[in-house]
């Protein structure tokens, strides 16, 4: 692992960060309402985007890098042109926006709000239109949390091809929506607390899902299987799929009410590297002093960067030992595969 | 009357057209303020002439108010005398049966006892067929076996188990060392409801719910038994696992007799309010119960055990306020004597945990029972240690000291010494130090070897099966600051009695040590600026574990070894300017930090040492590690809600010496075997792992390859994206600064 690159621009704890499509970008956002845009290879801040009024919590980057999306806890979600900054359109919710994402077309966006302040937990998804800044503010899709505010939405994503719209509940359900109709197709108890994030892997055909009773799970997009489960000790906020390599890295950290004592080790604020088929760990990489919020991987697995409760984003960029790094069982498999190929 | 049919309805039926007559007169009751319940019969009371007959019933007449409000007595008189019983009536049942409580079997003078029944038993009992003549057999439960209760002893590789308590389940494991310890049996979900505990030999295991404590055992853990004793919180044994011993909060109430719970219930109608409870263990039933002392009966902290044993389970003891009731199992847990021992002021006590062979037991004899205990100064009198043996009671040393401030006993686990760590004060009581008497018991007339030392000693231990000791002390100095390391560590051995030897031997014929030499204790080595508190010597003697733990936020371990067999240069220097005066050679062997340790235990065969942080404590890094005598980690689990670790404990080797010399003569060879079969095992795990591993890998492979194929046949992958990516490179020329130089 190479010396990361420290990057300082909030002031408040992190809450998002995200990679474009081709990896030479870099946005975070935190609780201090503004989101800085990095270059991923040298960690220099390119701009920030000014105008929300309360804590960002998500943001997501149009497959182009031409478009920004952001929801904050000021009850708007905005749209952004990456090139210069501005704001070009304004969503208008009756709670906080919680999770932004594009769909993988960049066609449409999904926005999850709060269940808070007498207002239901909300799924909406709105069309997006690349030659015009002025957007629809009529969703075109609007999945409502009708249970109790246990079972309210915490995050959302697509699946492949924008098929599927897959949530995570307050109570440690995932469940399978139609991204057209937004039927409810499937659901499971996958944890037994708050999920915390929903990643997913290159293809988007599967995905992982961390959450505060300290496991990650791995689910298949079609048939809702569990296919792995990896179990930390802490309480986890973020988890995400690496390519290149098979395995997940998962965040999270002693909540702060816990960690008393003194030493930062004690609150385990630690990025974790699982093998992804193994379910065994196989790495730490520390440094932050606060829990994790968010870890996003390069979309080519070439570096990751962590968000922190502490206001950091720190930005690794993997050594070639990482890259060579296999279980024995894995070079095995390889040397078959190849002599398969040679003969 | 209509005659039911088939089609009988009920509303056909005018119940006023009924006579009830018949049914009125047979169940009329024509008295209702006679109620049996309400008399008494008393027998057995003085037969007196008629005309000291109303003295008599007046004299019976107070004794009965004793229980309640005497409404009328009959007292029958025939040919001038009175017929020696007589019929009481109360206000209330309650009150009848209290005088059936408390004065049946009450002692009049020698030749009058009182019987007391309740009227309506003597009708209940006293009619014929009531009872049956015949005697009938209780009914007896047949024999359930569970197995052998030692069976973990015949595992081939001669392994140790331990129990393992995280949140509400509880297992019991082999350990393997480094490899994943193996279930012994499936681990259990609400096995218990606050601990669970090993018997002392490691035949039992024990489990509470809210009524009471249960036994499990033999190869499968079955249960055993059951001790019905409600809100039980705290349980201890008897050394030789003959008795166990509960405590509960609440005390234990009685049925009344003619409740049907009453014949359920084990406890006789004097353990009501009851509160501690000895039971046998193979019964189960309960053998006697006692009241809490007054004095503990408010104390919101409870000295455990509050029962005491000899090393052979034949007595126990308990202390009172100026008493020591001692009970003899054998007879019934009746006091030795029939009396409690009267020990003006006694502190504390302890039993010897062996059998003490004094100079005069001969070789053949059974070792002594001996017990010890302190006194404080009183007026007239200096504060002493005594050591008294049983039952003879004969107190065979004191040991008398001044201006002592507490006193604590720590009896050498053979029984051959006993020390005395006396907290003393100085006159102006201001300052603190200790002075440690050690009473050699083997030796005639009971020595006693007096250590002075500055500091107040706050953890001794013996070296188990050895004479040496550990100290931690601190100075009764006024810190500023408490986070200051200040514990000494202290390390005593005896005096090396060869040194004398060399120099005697000039003298022709005095050569050979004298057997009846006291020992004279040297502290060898001294660290000092330590945070630790706690001693853990090795159950096999040599090696030490000494720990911080309490209110400490670095918690470590430190391992040291006593008799370092290494290569003398490795061995440390100690404290006297003669290394040759004591035979032990220090080595410190390791400092190992383990966060959030809450509490060591070692294996024993003192091979192994647990740590382990429990949950009951604190929430930090909750588990377990393995370390080896030597202060190697081997194993570490962290657990959410970890609570509890315990080792299974043997019973004593019944191997004799000289099978154990052949076994450490022979040492290597066995080693060679046993490291075969560890090998063989990791192999094995390890080739299950890799099996474990590859199918996994497969699995994957061939999931991806099918999810790959779905996603193609959507269009959604396509080759394009794997095409070159076009890699744009600027170059930005910025001027920083322009200058410019006139050049002449």
């Amino acid at each position: 692992m190479m010396r990361p690159i420290m990057l300082k621009g909030h002031g408040r704890p992190l809450t998002q960060v995200k990679f474009n499509r081709e990896g030479d970008i870099l946005i975070s956002v935190a609780k201090d309402s503004e989101a800085s845009v990095w270059y991923s290879s040298n960690g220099e801040r390119l701009g920030t985007l000014n105008g929300h009024s309360g804590a960002i919590w998500s943001l997501d980057i149009s497959p182009e890098t031409d478009l920004v999306v952001t929801g904050s806890a000021d009850f708007t979600a905005r749209l952004w042109k990456t090139m210069t900054g501005e704001c070009i359109h304004k969503w208008d919710q009756d709670a906080p926006v919680k999770r932004v994402e594009f769909s993988p077309d960049g066609s449409k966006i999904l926005i999850v709000t709060e269940q808070a302040m007498g207002q239901k937990g909300k799924i909406f998804v709105y069309d997006i239109d690349y030659t015009k800044n002025e957007q629809s503010t009529t969703p075109i899709l609007e999945i409502v949390n009708e249970d109790s505010s246990a079972e309210k939405f915490s995050v959302a994503g697509w699946s492949y091809g924008g098929f599927y719209i897959i949530a995570g509940h307050a109570s440690g359900k995932i469940s399978k929506y139609d991204a057209k109709t937004g039927e409810l197709l499937n659901s499971v108890q996958g944890h037994e607390q708050l999920i915390t994030d929903v990643q997913f892997a290159s293809d988007r055909s599967y995905f992982i899902t961390s959450s505060k009773d300290q496991t990650a799970n791995m689910y298949s997009v079609d048939t809702f299987d569990q296919l792995k489960h990896y179990s930390a000790d802490v309480p986890l906020n973020t988890a995400c799929i690496t390519p290149v390599k098979e395995f997940v890295i998962l965040g999270g950290g002693q909540d702060a009410r816990n960690v008393t004592t003194t030493a930062a080790s004690e609150g385990k604020f630690e990025a974790r590297f699982y093998h992804k088929i193994f379910e065994e760990e196989i790495g730490r990489v520390k440094g932050h002093f606060g829990p994790l919020n968010y870890v996003a991987i390069h979309p080519k697995g070439l570096c990751f960067a962590s968000g922190g409760e502490d206001g950091f984003v720190r930005l690794h960029h993997f050594h070639k030992s990482y890259f060579d790094f296999l279980y024995d069982v894995e070079k095995t498999a390889l040397a078959t595969q190849h002599s398969t190929i040679d003969a | 009357m209509v005659e039911s049919t088939a089609t009988f309805n009920e509303s056909d039926i005018d119940i006023s057209q009924i006579d009830f007559s018949d049914l009125e007169s047979q169940y009329q009751i024509n008295e209702p303020e006679l109620n049996f319940d309400n008399y008494v019969v008393c027998d057995g009371a003085p037969i007196a002439p008629e005309s000291k007959a109303p003295m008599l019933k007046k004299v019976l007449g107070k004794l009965f108010n004793q229980a309640g409000k005497v409404i009328d007595m009959y007292m029958p008189i025939e040919d001038g005398k009175s017929k020696g019983y007589l019929i009481i009536e109360f206000e209330n049942p309650l009150q009848a049966n209290k005088a059936v409580k408390s004065l049946n079997g009450k002692k009049l003078d020698v030749k009058h006892t009182l019987l007391v029944n309740k009227l309506s038993d003597v009708e209940k009992y006293g009619f014929e067929d009531n009872v049956k003549d015949e005697f009938e057999e209780p009914h007896v439960e047949d024999y359930h076996s569970h197995g052998y209760l030692k069976s973990w002893l015949l595992d081939p590789s001669g392994r140790d188990q331990f129990m393992l308590h995280y949140n509400d389940t509880v297992g019991v494991f082999w350990n393997k060392k480094d490899l994943q310890p193996e279930d012994a049996i499936e681990p259990r979900a609400h096995w218990t409801s606050a601990f669970m505990k090993f018997s002392p030999k490691g035949s039992y295991l024990f489990s509470l719910f809210p009524h009471g404590v249960q036994s499990w055992g033999g190869e499968k853990f079955d249960r055993i038994k059951r001790f019905l004793h409600p809100g039980v919180r705290l349980i201890d044994f008897s050394p030789n696992e003959n008795y166990l011993v509960t405590l509960s909060p609440e005390p234990i109430s009685i049925p009344p007799d003619n409740h049907p719970a009453r014949s359920q219930c084990l406890f006789s109608n004097e353990s009501e309010g009851h509160k501690l409870v000895i039971w046998d263990l193979q019964s189960g039933l309960p053998v006697r119960t006692f009241a809490l002392p007054p004095n503990l009966e408010k104390q919101t902290t409870m000295p455990w055990p509050l029962i005491k044993w000899s090393y052979d389970d034949k007595y126990c003891a308990r202390m009172g306020p100026d008493a020591l009731a001692i009970y003899s199992t054998n007879d019934e847990f009746q006091l030795l004597d029939k009396k409690p021992i009267k020990i003006e002021g006694i502190q504390d006590f302890e039993f010897s945990p062996s059998g003490v062979r004094l100079s005069t037991t001969r070789k053949n004899d059974e070792p002594e029972i001996m017990l010890s205990y302190w006194t404080p100064e009183s007026t007239n009198q200096s504060a002493r240690v005594s050591i008294m043996q049983l039952p003879t009671k004969q107190i065979l040393r004191t040991i008398n000291l001044f201006q002592v401030s507490n006193v604590k006993m720590f009896w050498q686990d053979e029984g051959k010494y006993l020390a005395c760590k006396v907290d003393r004060h100085t006159k102006s009581k201001k300052t603190q130090f200790t002075n440690l008497e050690i009473i050699q018991l083997n030796e005639k007339d009971l020595p006693v070897e007096k250590l002075e030392l500055k500091e107040v000693v706050n953890n001794f231990q013996w070296e188990p099966k050895g004479y040496r000791f550990v100290t931690i002390s601190h100075l009764d100095i006024a810190n500023p600051n408490p986070s200051a390391p200040d514990s000494i560590l202290t390390f005593y051995d005896i005096e090396n009695q060869k040194v004398k030897q060399t120099q005697s031997r000039k003298v022709p014929g005095g050569g050979l040590i004298s057997v009846n030499a006291t020992k004279k204790w040297l502290p060898f080595k001294t660290i000092k600026d330590k945070h630790s508190n706690e001693l853990y010597f090795s159950p096999r003697g040599r090696f030490i574990a000494i720990a911080s733990i309490k209110g400490s936020a670095n918690t470590k371990i430190e391992f040291y070894d006593l008799d370092y067999e290494g290569e003398p240069d490795k061995i440390e220097k100690i404290d006297l300017d003669n290394s040759n005066k004591v035979s032990s050679k220090f080595k410190t062997l390791n400092d190992v930090e383990h966060r959030g340790l809450t509490n060591l235990q070692w294996e024993p065969s003192g091979r192994f040492l647990a740590g382990w942080s429990s949950s009951w404590k604190h929430k930090i890094e909750n588990g377990y590690k393995l370390y080896t005598m030597v202060g190697k980690m081997f194993r570490e689990e962290l657990i959410d809600g970890f609570k509890e670790f315990e080792w299974r404990p043997r019973p004593d080797s019944l191997l004799s010496v000289n099978d154990k010399k052949k076994i450490k003569k022979n040492l290597k060879e066995y080693a060679a075997q046993f490291e075969e079969l560890d090998a063989m095992e990791a192999d094995a795990e390890l080739r299950e792992l890799i099996l474990k591993r590859k199918r996994l890998l497969q699995e994957w492979t061939a999931w991806r390859k099918e999810t790959v194929e779905h996603l193609k046949e959507l269009g959604l992958i396509n080759e394009e994206s794997h095409a070159k990516e076009e890699v744009i490179e600027e170059i930005k020329e910025v001027i920083l600064e322009e200058t410019e130089e006139v050049v002449n």
